[in-house]
């Protein structure tokens, strides 16, 4: 479905991705990990054409994405969610959702938008009811509507950017659930950004690892960690979960 | 209060109270409160969305200037002037605001872009004196008293006339703004106008977005340059282009209003009753005078009162009606 090659992003001197090649076939879902500043959001910035790669090549369904403008790949069925959520104040939360389902799919009437973004919203637990206010939601509810703005405009690949702090373990464990009933019942493919193993291993299939902008690994969730690099990458710190270990 | 019922009442009591009969004065400056009025709605269109022109004089200038000159040059009907007007302008707005918006050149730097284009039109209009009249100002060759009839050279020797051009066209005015208002457009431009990139991964074509609605505004602007050169069958570049212009047309809106329908027609009886005031009682030592005091007022308003005096005024209403209803409601439980 997505085949990345040799991608590369330099800003100024600094290589921020280096040589990133990865694939994602249709249905599954790939956990991309790495400690603070690896490139992961880098990466997806380059996917959903927010950033001009400076070298490489990403297809996406045959078709060549780099240097495509951002709401063109929207259109052609990927949706993403920003790390820090970025919601618009001035709209309620089902405007924020319709407002996607209606610019985010081509030929789609009001009717249909609106109808897409009320299922987007309940498939992520948010109110349907038109009053409500982006100001009532906290930290986990706005993740939660960066969620449903991307499903709205019904991406065949959701590019799912987690890894903010600030979510309490049954938190992170509701957003894991989350992704899994989002490809069980949609049938997305999902690439899903976090800094830490943690919850993710228990939903994804594969798992890549990024460390300086390089890929320093890639595999199941049990190879990658017992991988001794990633384990190096992560020595020290306790992000890296013992589930999947447990479940090899 | 923004919906159609409304402006239409307005113009019906309006096209009433001019059969009955309104003293030439009165109706002079009703005349030219309506046409300004649908110019800064025009404006309007565009600043709500943060999308703030400073030039704005540029479009009412072209319209103006090219309706003029088409007609005295190439004898050219204003029936055919105007369009051709319009479609200048709409081509300037592309050509100065694709490369903004392409560029992502917002907030303060788009107000500079646009203040040195409206500078741009009101120097070319100076500099090319020998079509333009230059600084003297510009008069459409009246229709004489041949064979062209009024309705081909778009003169109206009656002021009844052009009051109920002038009420039609601030109607029009008033339904593109509710147009727009309730169209999903608002929203993509609010979100565009709160974060690009997050309008841009929703799907929204930012570029195209904004530049829909400046060509719109600009389009509008033109016209009522085009209407008032028309009326007034003389024309100057202080009269309708230039930062003093601009300005006015910023500083009537803000005072009026941006988020409300009738915020740019108020903005107008103000502007025009000030001039007016300023003519009669301080005379021709006051010339630019106004610019001044819209320059000071215009900071003034938007520090103080960010949404005008009538949005401001709404807001109170609405705050008071929401009361009411709370204390009854709870009242009835
Ligand atoms: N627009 C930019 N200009 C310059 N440097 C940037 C830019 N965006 C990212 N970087 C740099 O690129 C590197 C990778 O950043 P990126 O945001 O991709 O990391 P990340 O893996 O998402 O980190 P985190 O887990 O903290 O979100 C960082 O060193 C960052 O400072
Ligand atoms: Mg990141």
């Amino acid at each position: 479905m997505l085949a990345v090659e040799h991608l590369f992003k330099r800003f100024g001197g600094f290589t921020a991705v280096s040589d990133v090649s990865f694939h994602v076939e249709q249905g599954e879902i790939l956990g991309l990990i790495g400690p603070n500043g690896s490139g992961k959001s880098t990466i997806f910035n380059m996917l959903a054409g927010a950033f001009a790669p400076t070298a490489g090549s990403i297809r996406f369904e045959g078709r060549e994405l780099a240097g495509l403008m951002p709401h063109r790949i929207v259109h052609m069925g990927i949706g993403r969610t920003f790390q820090i959520p970025r919601p618009f104040r001035r709209l309620s939360i089902l405007e924020n959702a319709a407002l996607a389902g209606y610019y985010g799919q081509e030929h789609v009437t009001r009717t249909e938008a609106w109808e897409a973004a009320e299922e987007a919203l309940e498939m992520v637990g948010l109110p349907t009811d038109p009053r409500a206010e982006t100001s009532s939601l906290g930290a986990a509810g706005l993740k939660k509507l960066e969620l449903a703005k991307a499903l709205a405009t019904k991406p065949r690949l959701l590019l799912a950017d987690e890894s903010l702090g600030g979510l309490d373990d049954s938190e992170m464990d509701q957003a894991a659930d989350m992704l899994g009933k989002i490809r069980a019942e949609k049938g997305i493919t999902v690439i899903w950004v976090e800094h830490i193993m943690g919850v993710l291993m228990r939903v994804v299939d594969r798992v890549m690892v990024l460390d300086h902008g390089e890929k320093i690994s890639e595999g199941s969730p049990s190879e990658v960690a017992n991988d001794p690099r990633v384990i190096e990458v992560y020595l020290g710190t306790d992000t890296i979960d013992t589930g999947a270990a447990a479940d090899a | 209060m923004n919906s159609v019922t409304l402006p239409v009442a307005f113009a019906a009591l309006l096209v009433v109270a001019a059969i009955v009969g309104i003293p030439s004065y009165p109706l002079h400056i009703m005349i030219v409160i309506l046409i300004w009025a649908f110019t800064y709605t025009g404006w309007s269109l565009m600043g709500r969305f943060g999308l703030v022109s400073l030039g704005h004089g540029a479009f009412m200038g072209l319209g103006a200037y090219a309706t003029a000159l088409l007609w005295n040059y190439a004898g050219m009907t204003p029936w055919l002037g105007i369009p051709i007007a319009l479609a200048l302008a709409a081509l300037l707005a592309v050509i100065v605001g694709y490369p903004c918006f392409k560029f992502r050149i917002t907030g303060h730097y788009f107000a500079l872009v646009t203040l040195a284009l409206t500078e741009v039109v009101r120097q070319t209009v100076i500099a090319t004196r020998d079509h333009t009249g230059g600084s003297l100002g510009f008069t459409p060759t009246p229709r004489g008293n041949d064979d062209t009839p009024s309705i081909v050279a778009l003169q109206f020797q009656d002021k009844e006339t052009w009051f109920l051009i002038a009420v039609a066209v601030w109607l029009v005015g008033l339904l593109i703004w509710r147009a727009v208002d309730r169209s999903m457009v608002r929203h993509a431009l609010d979100a565009v106008s709160e974060d690009e990139d997050s309008a841009a991964a929703a799907g929204i074509n930012v570029t195209w977005e904004k530049l829909k609605i400046t060509v719109l505004s600009a389009v509008m602007t033109a016209f009522g340059g085009a209407m008032y050169v028309q009326y007034q069958l003389f024309v100057a570049p202080d009269t309708v282009s230039g930062i003093g212009i601009s300005l006015q047309i910023v500083f009537a809106v803000v005072a009026g209003g941006v988020f409300t329908q009738f915020g740019p027609t108020f903005g107008a009886i103000i502007t025009l009753l000030l001039a007016e005031l300023l003519r009669i009682y301080i005379g021709t030592d006051a010339v630019g005078l106004d610019n001044a005091i819209y320059g000071v007022a215009l900071v003034l308003f938007i520090v103080f009162l960010p949404k005008g005096i009538l949005g401001s005024i709404e807001d109170a209403v609405r705050r008071r009606l929401d009361r009411q209803v709370r204390s009854s409601a709870t009242s009835g439980a």
